[in-house]
């Protein structure tokens, strides 16, 4: 297992890209490397491979895009952002559904190639406005990404311990929370950006424009923001069976959690709100290898799966927003999903700040400082929790 | 028939060409006899550590996140000047030695009562009670221990009416699950140990006066301490790279394998070097258990 795993990444050491960094002087212009993007379509390839989220391929859709191209579609379900960046990179993949914190990584490391949207048809005027362009698949000017849907990092509790609903983040992050021990958290380096979303709001003086861009003195109050609440926290959860277990079993009261998790639940006392920090959430695209050999199947793979009720399957059985929401329109069903995931709600998701990666280069504008990248990130998690 | 007999005849003289190729070249032999497990602690077993050591030296691209080969030191530094990362494995050590140190209490009474004076049924119940869990799926025993300390789990419904609280995910509950996981491997060579004890042994200690606790402590405890220690080489090992029982019942608990586990997607090469950590603990152990003599009885 272990010799697998680093016979893997062996090989993607030597296969890496050499980067050549080329100084930026637009204040939002990243560097990342010359990929092609195909310029037009050809014979299908009769073979697909996926890196998904559990829930985006399933054959209750993929056996009609079968039957439609003759691609055979393999479908790798993972855990997590990092276990699908490190998956993606064995180069055995052609298309991952990637949230934003792996989508960039992925774009600057070369990894994946910019879509000419001009061959994903569906991929157009019906796309949510808040999915369109966004930084974290968007590179440039660029598209890497189309986008498949969205969802909120919300704030769930059990009304039965705490008898209303909170108006603040400070239940999982102060000291004097009444929940203390009885507290979750979502267990990756990524909800560093949950205390900047936190820090933002009570801490103007830090000057956070945007959590996923942090210079050392902005981590380092996160970090420590982290570190108070390792003290009043029960559990990190980085399985979602877990967190809700953890929750119906009563021993957590307040934490970190997804719409479909609190479904999931099926308790009436638990429930989800969205308190008036704002918080963060996670958006996901298909992206493209760049070394992949079954383009056209991929090309035709992304354009069937923007198309409303495909779409609207995946963000069904998985539990999000759909990206394309001329989908809600479909059915009272689909309208009913959507009202549930605030799909059409782009008031509710301008208040996410999407999972993206952290770069070196500040993605706010800042040029005057160096901000942490997503190593600096996972070094600083891991002595959060001591 | 017949002229196939007498051919069959002198053929069988040398029907075993194989052991008479062999009886001659000692060299062969031995390499015949070693080929296959040699082949596999070296090929995949060794082989496959040594990969992963060599990662400790690499470098991640902070831009990209990709691993590079390279030279660098700073993992290896990093997992001995990190407060964090000190503290972790400082906690993990503590953690094995209290799983091992429990695990020895429980199972020397537990070996005394079933060699020297359970009924022989008693004795085989036993022994099927405590090689019992072992049938069981590993993550599945974890995961029965999460829902029995859980607010609405087993604890808080069976002893809740006496007034006892579960203490729910915490450093002593993953010190439990970890005892329940590994007790077996102490349990059953320390149960070995004392039925090789000869009762002449006890009868001799209580002719010279010996109570039952000075018998335990100087005639059992000195006897078995080579099956203790066995038994203590899996207790503590494999305490020490566990992260699940961390992960499921430890709450917010981190243990050596839960930085491992976590590093093995973000960097590698961290992962790699903290890895050395069990392993250095592990060869210090097995020095100490050697110095006291007790490898050479195992």
């Amino acid at each position: 297992m272990t010799g697998k795993k680093v016979g893997a990444a062996a090989a993607i050491a030597v296969s890496a890209l050499i980067l050549s960094s080329c100084a930026a002087s637009d204040e939002l212009t990243l560097d990342v490397p010359d990929v092609p993007m195909v310029q037009e379509l050809g014979a299908f390839e009769g073979e697909l491979n996926i890196v998904n989220w559990a829930g985006f391929v399933e054959p209750a859709w993929t056996d009609q895009f079968t039957a439609d191209t003759g691609c055979t579609v393999n479908s790798r379900a993972a855990g997590t952002s990092d276990e699908m960046v490190q998956l993606m990179r064995t180069g055995q993949y052609d298309i991952i559904s990637a949230s934003g914190d792996a989508a960039l990584r992925l774009i600057v490391g070369g990894d994946v190639q910019p879509l000419n949207v001009d061959l994903v048809p569906n991929f157009g005027d019906d796309i949510a406005e808040g999915m369109k362009g966004q930084i974290y698949d968007t590179v440039n000017g660029t598209p890497y990404g189309v986008p498949i849907g969205r969802g909120a990092n919300l704030l769930q509790y059990n009304e039965d311990v705490t008898g209303s609903t909170p108006e603040s983040w400070d239940v999982v992050w102060e000291l004097d929370s009444p929940y203390a021990g009885q507290i979750t958290a979502y267990d990756a380096p990524i909800y560093i950006a949950d205390a900047a979303v936190y820090l933002m709001y009570h801490n103007p003086e830090l000057g956070i424009e945007n959590p996923y861009a942090l210079d050392e003195t902005q981590l380092a109050a996160a970090v420590e923001l982290l570190k108070q609440q390792n003290t009043i926290i029960g559990e990190y959860w980085g399985d979602a069976v877990a967190q809700i277990t953890s929750f119906v079993g009563g021993n957590t009261v307040v934490g970190t959690s997804w719409e479909v998790l609190r479904k999931f639940a099926d308790t009436p006392s638990i429930k989800t709100t969205l308190p008036k920090e704002g918080s963060t959430g996670w958006f996901d695209a298909w992206l493209l290898s760049t070394t992949s050999p079954n383009v056209n199947c991929a090309y035709a793979w992304m354009d069937y799966t923007s198309l409303p009720l495909v779409n609207g399957a995946i963000a069904m059985n998985f539990g999000m927003a759909p990206a394309n929401i001329a989908f809600c329109a479909t059915s009272p069903e689909a309208q009913a999903h959507c009202d549930e995931y605030a799909a059409e709600d782009e008031e509710f998701f301008d208040r996410i700040w999407a999972w993206t990666t952290p770069l070196e280069q500040c993605i706010d504008g800042r040029t005057d400082v160096k901000c942490t990248s997503f190593q600096d990130w996972t070094n600083a998690w891991l002595t959060v929790k001591g | 028939m017949s002229p196939q007999i007498e051919k069959k005849a002198p053929s069988a003289e040398h029907s075993k060409p194989i052991s008479t190729f062999l009886f001659h070249r000692e060299k062969f032999r031995l390499i015949a006899l070693l080929a296959l497990p040699m082949t596999w602690l070296v090929g995949v077993y060794i082989v496959s550590l040594f990969l992963l050591l060599v990662t400790a030296f690499w470098v991640v691209n902070p831009f990209t996140s990709r691993v590079t080969p390279g030279f660098t030191l700073d993992n290896f530094v990093s997992v001995l000047t990190v407060p964090a990362y000190l503290s972790t494995s400082l906690r993990t050590l503590g953690m094995a030695l209290a799983v091992t140190a429990i695990s020895v209490l429980l199972a020397v009474p537990l070996g005394i009562y079933m060699a020297k004076l359970a009924s022989p049924m008693m004795r085989n119940l036993l022994a099927v009670a405590i090689t019992l869990p072992l049938w069981a799926g590993y993550l599945v025993k974890i995961l029965a221990m999460r829902l029995v300390f859980t607010e609405n789990g087993f604890i808080n419904w069976a002893l809740g009416p006496l007034g006892v609280q579960s203490p729910g995910f915490t450093i002593w509950t993953t010190i439990f699950t970890l005892t329940y996981l590994w007790f077996p491997y102490m349990a059953l060579p320390v149960f070995t140990a004392i039925r090789q004890i000869s009762n002449n042994l006890f009868d001799a200690s209580a002719d010279l006066g010996g109570k039952s606790f000075t018998t335990i402590f100087r005639v059992v405890l000195p006897l078995i301490v080579p099956a203790i220690i066995a038994g203590s080489v899996f207790t503590f090992s494999l305490s020490l790279g566990d992260y699940l029982a961390a992960r499921f019942t430890g709450g917010a608990t981190q243990m050596i394998g839960s930085i491992i586990a976590a590093n093995i997607n973000l960097n590698p090469p961290v992962a790699a070097a903290f890895s050395m950590v069990p392993i250095a603990f592990v060869v210090m152990y097995l020095m100490v258990a050697r110095r006291t003599g007790s490898l050479e009885r195992m």
